[in-house]
């Protein structure tokens, strides 16, 4: 046996995977409470605890560990055009597992300045104008921002024109210069920054959050916990050498605060009658609802989907419902017992949750009448061949109607320009080990694969729904 | 010298794709930079990709006679976009049917267009109108 463990230090929960990487399995898995306050090692030395009642003691081979707590990789982004560069470091900001507070386009204001001294972020990305195309914001945000006393790392990734003459202007702080995001138009390179925002996380912030004190408890690497679902998503789609993935996916985590959805196809228009607009998408896309989540946001639920359907689809009174979200907002660690107007409720929320998000995810199609007929123009990702979707988070994890809340991630008839998959496989994460398959497949991504194969339990088959 | 960058595409719901193809090429051939944006493109398209590149002309096509209407207010957006004076020139069949062109260019020059080409031009005349437009003969 060679045991290796997995560490996700979650916002909320430390949880820990062991996996015997000479006998490709999953020998066990446990949580306990992130203790960021204290000594982080605390709540990780609990989770082993209880881990190791199940398994007995576990002599580790190595330790591997990601991290959202303490608010997770922070960022602001600037760019120039929304549609296009801001929304390009946006992405690449977001493909990285960043938690992205502020995305600012066209010029910075003071008013912005203010903003920006509020928030403080781990990491601010500084980007705009194609190379050789417009210098002016980029070196005017550059001057901007030299202009207030800050202490966080800036990417320059924007006009290599301009790349220098940035860095001159921010010069006394640390700076690193990056390829642009936008070389060309149309043209997203977003992998240079992801690569780049890391390599800082790995140096610098995960110092500066007080990790490092468990860090001689881990021998491996560090990454945010969103950026390693991510890796373990890619993995699964694609496979790797030696094991087939399982194709084209969609992953839904449904959290407390915010939903991640992430898509892994690429979703281009699949005929060539179909005209696309707008900013390519990468093949691995993450999006993140921030109004989105089963306790921290459930208003956001509710004003996206409307207090009708959320009635409709717990079977509960108007009454009744504002009752509960009421006492959500008060006790927001309530977890529903079985059979209760609460579990009802959160089926409900659940639902909404994935429609909204993923929704929100998928790009859509406009159906336009020129004088020939009928002509089509997508927008975003088309995901609509996509068969398998993956779901995660408590809410989906401890209800047993799973398959039927992840359903509302497909197709529905109601919103047919809605670009969501019209019929795929539900797989459900139980064990919560997404992140921790995505840490292991740095190393050994053959048994990721093989393990998430196996452990990612189907939940059903789905198609169109009439609701 | 750094090369001049033009924006062009063909306006509106318009899916005539063979002229700006033409012209991508013709362009490039002339040593332009072009940011091509294909069919289909609305006002705001143009404008986005002219700010992110620093374009120095936009460069639209209309070939199935709508091209008037779309054109409605292209230079007051450009104006509220900070692309303030950005050479427009527009042509291919802009306006419906057999019109008097004079009338119809004024028509254009009065909503902001700088110059407007009747059917038919040929992109070697286009290329040296442009040149022209951007002062490209006394530079070189
Ligand atoms: C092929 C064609 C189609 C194809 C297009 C296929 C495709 N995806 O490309 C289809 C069948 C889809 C089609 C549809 C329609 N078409 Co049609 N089509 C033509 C046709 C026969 C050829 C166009 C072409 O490719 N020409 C060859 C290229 C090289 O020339 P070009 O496009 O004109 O571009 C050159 C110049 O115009 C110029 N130019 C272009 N842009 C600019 C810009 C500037 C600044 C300058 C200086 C020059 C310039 O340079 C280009 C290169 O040399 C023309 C008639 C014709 N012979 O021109 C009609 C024509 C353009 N269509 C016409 C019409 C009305 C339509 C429809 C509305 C309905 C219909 N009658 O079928 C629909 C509209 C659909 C839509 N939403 O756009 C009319 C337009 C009438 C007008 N403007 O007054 C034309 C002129 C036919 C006619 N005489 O009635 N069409």
């Amino acid at each position: 046996m060679k045991p290796v463990l997995l560490i996700d230090f979650g916002s909320t929960y430390t949880k820990v995977t062991a996996v015997d990487v000479e006998a490709g399995c999953l020998l066990g898995t446990a949580d306990s409470f992130t203790t960021i306050h204290t000594d982080i090692g605390e709540g990780l030395e609990k989770a082993l605890e209880k881990l190791h009642a199940k398994t007995g003691e576990l002599d580790y081979a190595a330790r591997y560990a990601c991290s959202s707590a303490a608010g997770g990789l922070r960022m602001i982004t600037s760019g120039l055009v929304p549609e296009l560069t801001a929304e390009a470091a946006h992405q690449a900001s977001l493909g990285a597992g960043a938690k992205v507070l502020k995305v600012f386009s066209f010029q910075i204001t003071e008013d912005d300045l203010e903003e920006i001294l509020r928030i403080n972020p781990d990491i601010f990305l500084l980007v705009g104008g194609t190379d050789g195309g417009n210098t002016e914001c980029i070196l005017h945000n550059a001057r901007m921002l030299a202009s207030i006393p800050f202490d966080f790392p800036v990417i320059i990734a924007g006009n290599r024109t301009a790349a220098r003459e940035c860095e001159r202007i921010l010069e006394g702080h640390e700076v690193h210069l990056c390829e642009n995001v936008m070389p060309k138009f149309g043209v997203l390179n977003i992998e240079p920054v992801r690569k780049k925002i890391r390599e800082i996380f790995l140096n610098r912030i995960i110092h500066a959050k007080g990790l490092s004190e468990a860090s001689e408890l881990i021998s491996g690497i560090l990454m945010p916990t969103p950026s390693a679902v991510m890796r373990a998503m890619h993995l699964l789609a694609k496979g790797c050498e030696g094991e087939s993935g399982i194709g084209d996916l969609i992953a839904v985590d449904v959290g407390g605060a915010t939903t991640d959805i992430y898509s892994m196809t690429d979703g281009m228009p699949q005929d060539a009658s179909t005209v696309y607009k707008g900013l390519p998408e990468p093949f691995d896309k993450r999006t993140v609802e921030g109004d989105i989540g089963m306790r921290y946001s459930v208003h956001g639920i509710v004003d996206a989907a409307g207090i009708g359907r959320i009635c409709q689809l717990s079977q509960l009174s108007q009454e009744r419902v504002e009752e509960l979200l009421e006492l959500l907002d008060e006790h927001k660690d309530m977890i529903p017992e079985s059979g209760s107007d609460l579990e009802k409720l959160d089926f409900a929320l659940a639902s909404m949750a994935i429609e909204t998000a993923v929704a929100r995810h998928a790009g859509t199609m406009e159906e336009t009448y020129t004088l020939m007929g009928l002509t089509y123009v997508q927008s975003g990702k088309d995901l609509r061949h996509v068969g398998q979707v993956i779901v995660t988070g408590g809410s989906l994890i401890r209800t047993t109607r799973t398959g039927e809340i992840a359903s509302h991630a497909l197709a529905s008839p109601a919103a047919p320009m809605s670009l969501r998959p019209l019929k795929a496989e539900i797989r459900v994460d139980r064990k919560y080990i997404l992140a921790a398959m995505g840490l292991l497949s740095e190393y050994e991504p053959q048994i990721a694969l093989r393990i998430m194969k196996k452990e990612l339990e189907h939940d059903g088959y789905s198609e169109q729904k009439n609701s | 010298m750094k090369k001049k960058v033009l924006v062009i595409g063909v306006i509106g719901a318009d899916v005539h794709a063979v002229g700006n193809r033409i012209l991508y090429h013709a362009f490039t051939e002339a040593g332009f930079e072009v940011i091509n944006l294909g069919v289909m493109v609305s006002q705001e398209e143009y404008i986005a990709a002219a700010i992110e590149s620093a374009a120095d002309a936009i460069v639209i096509s209309s070939l199935y006679g709508q091209g008037e209407l779309d054109c409605r207010g292209m230079r007051e957006k450009c104006d509220e976009a900070g692309l303030k004076g950005i050479p427009l020139v527009v042509g291919g069949n802009i306006v419906i049917g057999k019109q008097k062109f004079e009338d119809v260019e004024k028509r254009f020059k009065d909503m902001g267009f700088d110059r407007a080409f009747p059917p038919g031009t040929l992109p070697e005349t286009t290329i040296e109108a442009l040149r022209e437009l951007l002062h490209m003969e006394e530079e070189a």
